[in-house]
Order: C-alpha cells, then structure tokens, then sequence
C-alpha cells in the first residue's frame, strides 16, 4: 500500500524556479503520467520523489511516511533511467539482482526473484550476457525486470521508451502497461509523448513551466483540458481555436456563425473544438482547403478559417482539393470555450 | 591516393622511426646480451645471476615496487574521487597536486635528500623540537629501513600523479546514471565505489598500473640520490656494470631481465583486469 503525496513542493535552481508548489496525491496502485514537454520540470519533480534531487521546499510522503529526507534506497522506490542505466560490466542477471543483493538477500531468493522478473520480461534466455551484447528493447526489458526484482512500493519511470524505435515502443508500452498492473505498484512515468501518456495513464499530470495545470484521467484531459495550454499540447493535431465575440444571450460569433456558449460577462472568448469533431454538412464555418494529406484512416485538410488555420479530420473516401471552400460543421457538444486572458477553460 | 594505402602511408614514418631508433637498437643489446667470446652464449646471464647482489637488487627493486604502486594506487583512487565530486577549483587542485609530475627524479631524489640529511630539514625540525640532542644520519648504513622509508616516500610524492591523472579521466567517462541507479537500488557509497567506480574503470586501472609497475622496475636516480650504494637495485646494478666495470654484455643481459620482468607484470595486469566481451561502457 503506497499512496504518494507530493505537499507544497517547489525546486529553485540557483534562480531558476523550475517547479512552483506542487501539490498531488497519486493513489495506491495508481499509474500516474507526468506529461509536458522538455523543461517543464516533470524529470525534477520525479527524481525529488525518488531521492536523487532535494525539493527547495515542500514534502514528500510515501505509503503514510514523510520520506524526503531519507535516501532513495529507503523510500520503498525502485527506477526505470531514460537511458536504461544497465550495468555494462554486469551480467543481466546480476543487473536484475542488483538491488537485492545490496539487501544482502540469500543467494536463492535472489535467484528466484531474478528468474520470475525476467520470465515476466521474456529475457529468461538472456541472464548471462553482457549489456554490450544486447538490443536497445532488450536493455529496456532488464531495466524494467531490475526495478520489478525489487517488488517495490512505487515504480518510478523517467521517459523509459523514448530511446526505442516506434515500433518497438508501441509493444513496450502494451506489455509494460500488462506487467505494472499485475505488479500493483504505484507508477510515476514521465514522458514528452502525449499518445504513451494517454495509452498507459489512470491520470495524467499535464506539466508546464513547473507547475502542474491539469491533473485527470487521460479522457477528461482529452475532452475537458483546463487550460488552452493542455488543449493545444494534448491531441495530434491539436485542438483548433477561434476568436468569438459576443452575440447576446449566451450566443457567440465564430467565424460568421452564431453558436451556443457560455453565459459570461466577457467581450472576447476563444471558441475550441478539435479536428475530429468536425464534419462537412450543408452549411457552417466556411473554409478555404489549403492541404491535404490522406492519412489512410482519415483526411487531415489545414484550411483557413476567418483567417485563421484550422485542422479537420474528415471522411477519408471525401475528395478534397487545394482551394475547395468547405462548409464545416463542429459537433455542438464537443465544443469547449476558453478565456483570452486568462486561457483558462469556462463552462 | 589509393584509399586503401593511405594508413599505412601515414604511419609509415612513425614505424620507420621506432625500426631506427627502437628496434634496431633493442636487437643490438639483445644481441650483445647472448653473446660471448665465441658466438651465442648464455654466459653473461650466468655472471648477472650469480652475481652476489643480483637477489638483493632484485629484492629491493620488487619490494619497492610492491609497497609503492599500492599506495600509489589507493591514493590516487582517493584524490581521483575527491577531485571528481569537486564542483569549483578542481583544475586547480589537479594542477597542484600534479606539479611533482614536472620535477625530474634525480631532482625529487635531492629534494628528498635536503629532508633527510645529517643537516636536513628532519634533523632540524626534530631538535627544534628537542626530540634529539644531535642530528643523525638517518641515510646511513645504520638505517637500511629509513633509507628504504625514504625512497618509498620520494617515489609516492613523485609518481602519483601519473596515475591520478589516468585515473581521473577514466572516472569522468564513467556517465552519472550508473551511480545514481545504484543509489536507487540500495547501493552504499562505499559500494557504489567497489561495484561501480572500480569495475568500470578496469581500462584505466590497466593503464595506470602497467605505467606504474613498469617504471617502478626502472627506478634509478631517487634510489642513487638516497640510498647511494646501500640500496642496490637493478637500474643501479646496469649503469654499475656498463659505466663501473665496464661490462656492456652484462648490462645487455641484465636491461633484458628488466625487460622480462615488465612484460610479465603487463600480461598479469592485462589478465587480471580484464574486461569480458561485450562488457565495456
């Protein structure tokens, strides 16, 4: 049992504050994502919860226990590093035994503590060789299989798969997701990429310039983004924008139509909907076809609208040209609303 | 230029001159080592081994070297490992502490000579201090131990830095992931230094100690400026044979002993230090 609660955590780099008060509760068991983009402070919050970095302010507790003073070897933690961090001098069995073995466990537990991990990883055949001697994916297996040797609390993952190929990802992914659930850890993973974060999250922690903007489950963020910041950074291609000024009673102009909102007192709000939702009808927005790329499943078309450039996915069996006017039509209930000044979603 | 060629035209000049000034001369001494008044002969080992101070020589020389490189190692280890944890002024603490490495080992073995003399600074410091009434001659016949305590010292404050040097630039390729997954997994600093520091830096360990071990077997002018003739060993005994009795076929046999020896010790090294296949950085 370890829940996580990272209290009024901030870290401050000789001057540069890269994170502010961070506050989240990552439940028991929980599979939690840091997502943002490079700088955003997602690593450094991760390693001030594993031990390696020391928050300026702030508290860490794990499973019920204030642990930021303690070593990362007594936190309960164990962790997968960006780039594996596999012992080139070891073999992969002594890797996975590793931290066991600095608990001075008997030599058959650790034998089958490091057996039943690599099974778990399919690397079983691989126990005698030398990290030189293995593929990236397979790197990835032992470093995951010596964090799961350890049958720890809470699993920490700094951008695990970023250094493997797509395809390789792709089944890394599906198969750590398998493993980690069986394992009931608590999972922090930081990552840059949107589509893993969506793919593996219970919730997500969308991260920017050290702060935590949205913390929800990947389908809440995907369809409710808090802020016009998650709405542009989760999503590919991103959620479209456009201006919209007040027609009274709860009614906007966008792009010439007139559309159902919210009822604010507010000259300007930005209307947002994202390229899925929308589809071609008799009338609507009208848009200027600029590209298209048939993307097999669907047809991504950039057009302009009011000026400004908008994604659709439509209908892949469509035939859209460069130039063609389009009248586009948003799906009225997928349509979110986002204030210009603050870029905060309102309802 | 044939593409192919090109390397070896580039090392052709450095080849033909290690053949010049390497090669050819090692055949003569070899040569000069086996021969005698008629053609081959092993005669001048005969004479270098029975030689009554040829196992003193050999001794000294392979004690020294047994105390000193050890120490040598584990200071460098130690002063490698605090330079690299420094944050600030670390050049400048490399620079001091390898400022010994630009003395000559003549001028060490002097510098260490104005310490331990009748008249020296021990001698001096220890009345000031009325520990002793008059001075003594620590580097006498008397003292064989301090004599030997002596060049062990010199040798320590004039050669480590060789291998702190290697030493340092070795842990620096170390990358910092390595300590800070063993940290995470349980590893006490004293054990990310045994299981991580030491086993990754087999290639520069190689290298420092197989340059230690082989110039401890040459050590010559520390020896001849503190211990003189009361400490033989087998750099003194070849320059004794070539310039003293004038038996150039005997320094020949003896240079090639020497030679043997350090061979030796590199394929031990190399051995022992080996890093498996497939198990490097």
């Amino acid at each position: 049992m370890a829940q996580i609660q990272i209290k009024n955590v901030a870290k401050n780099f000789g001057g540069y504050q890269a994170l502010h008060d961070i506050n989240l509760t990552i439940e028991d068991q929980e599979f939690m994502v840091l997502l943002g983009a490079s700088g955003c402070g997602k690593t450094t919050l991760l390693r001030i919860v594993a031990g390696l970095e020391t928050a300026t302010t702030g508290e860490v507790w794990i499973g019920g226990k204030r642990v930021d003073h303690l070593a990362p070897k007594d936190r309960g933690i164990a962790m997968v590093f960006q780039n594996y961090a596999v012992f080139p001098h070891l073999t992969v069995f002594e890797n996975i035994g590793f931290g066991l073995r600095m608990q001075k466990m008997s030599n058959e537990e650790v034998t089958r503590r490091v057996e039943r991990t690599a099974g778990l990883m399919h690397i079983d055949q691989l126990l005698k060789r030398y990290s030189g001697e293995l593929s990236g994916g397979q790197r990835q297996r032992v470093a995951v299989a010596r964090a799961l040797a350890m049958e720890p609390d809470v699993i920490l993952m700094d951008e695990p798969l970023s250094n493997l190929d797509a395809l390789l990802r792709l089944e890394m992914r599906a198969e750590l997701k398998g493993v980690l659930a069986e394992s009931k850890t608590t999972a922090i993973y930081v990552t840059h990429d949107q589509v893993e974060a969506m793919s593996l999250a219970d919730r997500i922690s969308v991260m920017h310039q050290g702060k935590i903007i949205q913390a929800a489950t990947p389908i809440e963020v995907y369809r409710n983004p808090a802020a016009k910041f998650v709405a542009g950074f989760i999503g590919n291609p991103p959620m479209n924008f456009l201006d919209a000024t007040p027609a009274g009673d709860g009614k906007w102009t966008v792009a010439g139509q007139v559309v159902d909102g919210p009822r604010v007192n507010l000259d300007r709000l930005q209307f947002a909907i994202r390229p899925e939702d929308i589809q071609l009808a008799e009338q609507g927005m009208s848009a200027t076809a600029k590209v298209v790329e048939p993307l097999g499943a669907h047809l991504l078309v950039t057009c302009h609208v009011d000026g400004t450039s908008f994604r659709a996915v439509l209908d892949s069996d469509l035939t859209v040209r460069p130039g063609d006017t389009l009248m586009l039509s948003p799906q009225p209930d997928r349509v979110r609303w986002f204030d210009p000044e603050t870029n905060l979603a309102v309802a | 230029m044939n593409a192919r060629l090109l390397p070896y035209m580039l090392i052709l000049p450095v080849t033909l001159f290690l053949g010049v000034f390497f090669l050819y001369p090692f055949v003569l001494v070899a040569q000069q080592a086996f021969s005698g008044s008629d053609g081959f002969s092993m005669a001048n080992f005969r004479d270098v081994f029975s030689y009554w101070k040829f196992p003193i020589s050999l001794k000294n020389t392979l004690l020294l070297a047994a105390i000193v490189v050890p120490v040598q190692l584990a200071l460098s280890l130690l002063m490698a490992t605090m330079v690299s944890k420094m944050k600030k002024g670390r050049d400048l603490v490399l620079y001091v502490w390898t400022i010994p490495l630009g003395i000559s080992d003549l001028a060490a073995g002097i510098i260490w000579l104005a310490i331990f003399e009748q008249s020296g600074f021990l001698n001096s410091m220890m009345s000031g201090l009325g520990v002793i009434d008059q001075p003594v001659n620590f580097l006498s016949y008397q003292h064989p131990g301090v004599i030997f305590l002596a060049i062990a010292l010199a040798e320590i404050w004039r050669a480590t830095a060789i291998m702190l040097v290697i030493i340092v630039a070795g842990i620096g390729l170390i990358p910092k992931e390595y300590y800070e997954a063993a940290e995470v997994f349980g590893a006490s600093p004293w054990k990310r230094f045994t299981k991580i520091t030491l086993p990754m830096l087999r290639p520069s360990l190689q290298t420092a100690l197989i340059l230690r071990v082989v110039l401890a077997f040459e050590v010559f002018a520390v020896v001849a400026a503190l211990g003189g003739t009361l400490m033989p060993v087998l750099m003194g005994e070849i320059y004794a044979y070539q310039f003293d009795l004038l038996n150039s076929n005997a320094a020949a046999a003896l240079a090639l002993v020497v030679l043997a020896l350090s061979i030796a010790f590199t394929v031990i090294i190399l051995r022992v230090l080996r890093v498996p296949k497939g198990a490097s950085i």
